[in-house]
């Protein structure tokens, strides 16, 4: 019961945050240089048809009429035309999305795989080689641009190496695309029982996804590192120890488990950083995800799409969060205790 | 002890503030070789971005297609581009406009924020409320996202790119600021200056603000990387910088198209020059705040 009071909470506690996001974006539509409507109408656009579009906007109504049927619109799931394409800005963004979601998911997969036990290693070891790797991994990981890295490991694992595929998105042209089911191709492909194309979207997600991991790896490690200190040296753990527990037991159940609360805190701010490095890594790997979208959309001043993917992209970042908060109201020993008391 | 503690304190007080400062400022810096080194590539970069144009053997923007895509040499230390232009001059022209860009960009933020921060921490109550929801809302957005939906909506100029790289970086200032003020607005020091007759304003200024520099200034340092990180991952999407201009993201990006093809020194030396200049910023905010604040050592 507990638990869904909890969880309850933070589902309300996430209401006015987007309300927040729906503000913004609606004042940078409105904040346009110029005319908005002559901004949608596009290059060749008379001004008896800016009029038109004015009117069929609502540009002429008062700001706090123009939020509502925004807000009308949204509730519609409708933002807008794309300019360059002719498609709803929706249907274009939901194409996309699962190729976003699977390289960025798969990133912070693979950063927390590595991040954590180097952070606890380094902590259980403090000052020992692996403690100088960590800080090495987080003062160097914070400082790469990750467009760099990602042009850096395409030289030399495709130009020189020839081990990574060519980065021109997400199959090789000589596969189909699996049947979607999730919208992943390497799990799609795995459901189809089609090994050979699994294996292929696999190696594309690859680069991609370690270049988007190493940015996200150091501060996962920093965080990891700092709160297993701080819960080495406190008192209930050399009670612990001095209880008689063994090693293991201590480092895992009584340590690490305290520890992991400001990890996954860490992980909100980790999320924004991978969202916003994900566009860049898009780019570099020409990812068909709503990074690549945006950036095609910015270079026409294709203004609703550039919109709906700011839109969308808050819209991810504050589910995220939820589920980490959601994920920190199971996890956190001290809630269960009053559960149970 | 407690006798000898009296001792110590009494001789600190009769070395001027300064001197201990300077005596603090070189027991870290030589304690600590890399914060040494940090303070070094700080001055080559200022340096670089003072005098570059004077240094550089070639025009920037001169192209001689005869050249285009020739390897580094003795010659063309960086190689050359497309267009025949000497990269290693467009690299170092380029430093004094992504410095330029990061610092005006830190600059804003620092003052708004600190502002905004500062009178949070110091009134509280409803602008304290208002100013926290408005800084949540910033929040709430990927930061890079937001600022792409910022130039995107104010226009494509490298103005804008400033701005919004203010604008996302402005609530950490105004955090860091709120609650240092916050802390120390009841502090005796305060008390003391309220009763001889401060006005509030003048309290929060010459007082209370002045003592949260040294937290702020750390925070500037370690934020001054990211910033650079930002305005360059904005350029390198294709937004602020237009092409000719010699900048570090917009170099990478026209050199990106080259590194299939095998021509890796388009993109690695501008690459490699940002990837310095943040490491030189996160080095040095790491040195400043063990000089500020040695208990957050880590």
């Amino acid at each position: 019961m507990k638990y869904f009071i909890q969880i309850g909470s933070r589902f309300l506690q996430a209401v006015p945050t987007l309300f927040g996001i729906i503000v913004v974006t609606f004042l940078l539509t409105r904040a346009l240089p110029g005319d908005p409507a002559a901004y949608f109408a596009g290059a060749a656009a008379t001004p008896a048809s800016i009029a038109e579009i004015r009117t069929k906007l609502g540009l002429d109504q008062p700001l706090p009429v123009q939020f509502l049927s925004y807000l009308r619109d949204l509730g519609n799931g409708n933002l807008g035309q794309s300019v360059t394409t002719g498609q709803p800005v929706v249907t274009e963004l939901l194409r996309r999305i699962p190729a976003s979601l699977e390289l960025t998911l798969f990133a912070l997969l693979l950063s927390v795989a590595v991040a954590v036990p180097l952070g606890i290693l380094a902590a259980v070891r403090q000052d020992s080689w692996v403690d100088q790797l960590c800080r090495f991994v987080v003062t160097a990981g914070v400082s790469l641009p990750t467009f760099f890295t990602g042009l850096l490991l395409v030289y030399v694992l495709y130009f020189l190496l020839g081990i990574a595929p060519a980065p021109i998105g997400r199959l090789d042209m000589t596969f189909l695309t699996p049947p979607q089911v999730t919208g992943f191709l390497v799990i799609d492909g795995l459901l189809a029982r089609e090994w050979a194309t699994a294996w292929a979207a696999l190696k594309q997600l690859l680069l991609p996804a370690v270049t988007l991991g190493l940015f996200t790896l150091a501060p996962i490690a920093r965080m990891t590192r700092a709160s297993m200190l701080a819960a080495l040296g406190s008192e209930y753990l050399r009670t612990a120890r001095a209880a008689g527990l063994d090693g293991q037991t201590v480092l895992f159940v009584y340590a690490f488990r305290n520890a992991l609360l400001p990890i996954v805190t860490t992980l909100g701010m980790v999320f924004s950083f991978t969202l916003g490095a994900n566009v860049l890594v898009e780019k570099v790997f020409a990812w068909p995800g709503i990074g690549s979208y945006a950036i095609e959309a910015l270079v026409v001043s294709d203004y609703a799409a550039v919109q709906g993917f700011v839109l969308a992209m808050a819209v991810l970042f504050v589910t995220l969060n939820l589920a980490i908060d959601i994920l920190y109201t199971l996890i956190d020993p001290r809630i269960g205790m009053e559960g149970r008391a | 002890m407690s006798a000898l503690a009296g001792v110590s304190v009494g001789r600190q007080r009769q070395t001027p503030a300064w001197q201990r400062q300077w005596q603090h400022f070189r027991y870290v810096t030589t304690a600590n070789p890399v914060t040494l080194l940090a303070f070094i590539g700080l001055a080559v970069m200022i340096a670089v971005a003072i005098l570059g144009p004077y240094l550089i053997p070639y025009d920037p923007l001169a192209s001689l297609a005869e050249k285009a895509l020739k390897p580094p040499s003795l010659e063309h230390w960086f190689g050359t581009d497309q267009l025949g232009r000497d990269v290693f001059s467009r690299v170092v022209v380029a430093t004094r406009l992504d410095l330029l860009i990061s610092v005006s960009a830190v600059a804003l933020s620092f003052v708004v924020g600190a502002a905004i921060g500062a009178a949070a921490g110091y009134w509280g109550d409803w602008f304290d409320q208002l100013s926290g929801r408005l800084l949540d809302t910033i929040m709430a957005f990927p930061l890079f996202v937001l600022a792409m939906g910022i130039v995107a909506a104010a226009g494509n100029t490298i103005q804008n790119i400033v701005i919004a790289t203010a604008i996302i970086n402005l609530p950490f200032y105004a955090r860091v600021a709120r609650a240092e003020v916050a802390i120390r607005s009841n502090a005796a020091y305060v008390q003391a200056a309220r009763l001889s007759g401060s006005s509030d304003l003048r309290l929060l200024i010459c007082t209370i603000f002045l003592n949260t520099l040294p937290p702020m200034m750390v925070q500037l340092s370690l934020n001054m990387g990211w910033a650079i990180l930002n305005a360059a991952g904005l350029s390198f999407i294709g937004l602020g910088v237009r092409a000719p201009t010699a900048e570090w993201g917009i170099m990478v990006a026209e050199g990106a198209n080259f590194i299939i093809s095998g021509e890796w020194w388009l993109a690695l030396f501008p690459g490699a020059a940002l990837m310095l200049a943040v490491f030189t910023f996160n080095l040095l905010g790491d040195g400043l705040r063990d000089l500020v604040d040695p208990a957050r050592r880590t």
